[in-house]
């Protein structure tokens, strides 16, 4: 609609983004708690996940980042670390130069907040006609940013006590990833793309083990994406 | 107990995570400016990358499996299985992640 007003295409927006964060809202609930209790558990309370969380937004990075704060200060370890568990985001960001395109002020919180969740949901979920593209990528992206924030706070604050038994409720992750490269290789041209980031990504991780799994990964898929342009471009 | 470093130790830790962090979200974006046409295989780059990162999600989500030892791999194989089976039959994906999960926190909390 040509003269729909900026909070009505905002709220739209939220509708139509909301439910495609449930999956995310789930995991990251689990998650985030349990960063924040093993944060607690290392004596860095609630401050401290708060600022980890809300400046990097990184969580397997995160994760590795408890073992850079519990052993000797060695930022230059902490920098390449981060590029390196991180490094998997510039294909992100490849991927996204075209969507992220004309959408402004918007566009810099997108691309601060483009997490592994986020990138999957804004790369594979197409707005809904009608729907105003920059705030339905921002909702997502600002909505995956506070389950995040949040669920690592109430981690900290809570300490480890949770009322009933979560275990595997982190599969929903596992599970969004798994919809969203069925719904991707649904697409024909997209088949030999998703199955080639699946075995090289399967190499990978049997070659380097699953601590060193993503460079590696990312180097073969990007080999054999660039090898086979030809036959994928035609 | 109490954090191994130092407050201005930690801080420090954290800025170096995020400039990490921040270099690999935004370089992409720096490399190719938006009011310039990236070069043609970037763009080609960036129609196939996301099926492939899907692929990479898929199995990075499941890299420490092990195969060899406790349950075999087999909730998470059941798991997947019965989300991917879902997704491809009935195309609802919060029906097939809420699925996918409930089946899998069964079958680590009860059955194995």
């Amino acid at each position: 609609m040509a003269h729909e007003s900026r909070p009505s295409a905002a709220l739209g927006a939220l509708r139509a983004a909301f439910p495609h964060t449930l999956p995310v809202l789930t995991g990251f609930a689990v998650l985030g708690l349990a960063y924040g209790v093993l944060m607690a558990s290392k004596g860095y309370g609630p401050g401290w996940s708060f600022l980890m969380s809300a400046l990097c937004f990184c969580g397997s990075m995160q994760f590795a980042a408890i073992a850079l704060l519990t052993t000797a200060f060695d930022p230059v370890q902490a920098l390449l670390l981060s590029l390196m568990v991180n490094a998997r985001h510039l294909f992100y960001g490849v991927s996204m130069l075209e969507k992220y395109k004309g959408l402004g002020k918007k566009r810099v919180f997108l691309i601060f907040a483009l997490c592994d969740e986020t990138f999957s949901l804004t790369s594979s979920v197409v707005p809904p006609p009608g729907t105003d593209r920059g705030w339905f990528y921002l909702w997502i992206s600002l909505l995956d940013y506070l389950y995040w924030v949040a669920a690592s706070v109430l981690g900290g604050i809570l300490g480890g006590v949770l009322p009933f038994d979560t275990t595997g409720l982190d599969f929903a992750l596992t599970a969004l990833f798994v919809v969203l490269f069925i719904e991707q290789i649904r697409r024909r041209e997209n088949l030999t793309p998703g199955l080639l980031g699946l075995a090289c990504t399967g190499v990978a991780l049997f070659a380097a083990g699953p601590d060193n799994l993503v460079i590696p990964a990312m180097i073969l898929t990007l080999g054999c994406l660039l090898l086979g342009r030809r036959r994928l471009e035609a | 107990m109490t954090p191994f470093l130092t407050p201005g130790q930690t801080l420090c830790v954290v800025l170096m995570v995020m400039l990490g962090t921040l270099c690999t979200r935004f370089l992409p974006f720096l490399l190719f400016p938006e009011n310039r046409e990236a070069p043609a295989v970037v763009l080609y780059l960036g129609r196939v990358l996301p099926p492939a990162m899907m692929g990479l999600l898929v199995v990075y989500c499941l890299r420490s499996v092990d195969l060899t030892a406790g349950s075999h791999g087999l909730p998470e194989f059941l798991a997947v299985a019965v989300t991917a089976a879902l997704q491809l039959w009935r195309r609802n994906s919060l029906l097939s992640i809420a699925a996918g999960t409930a089946l899998y926190m069964l079958l680590v909390q009860v059955v194995f």
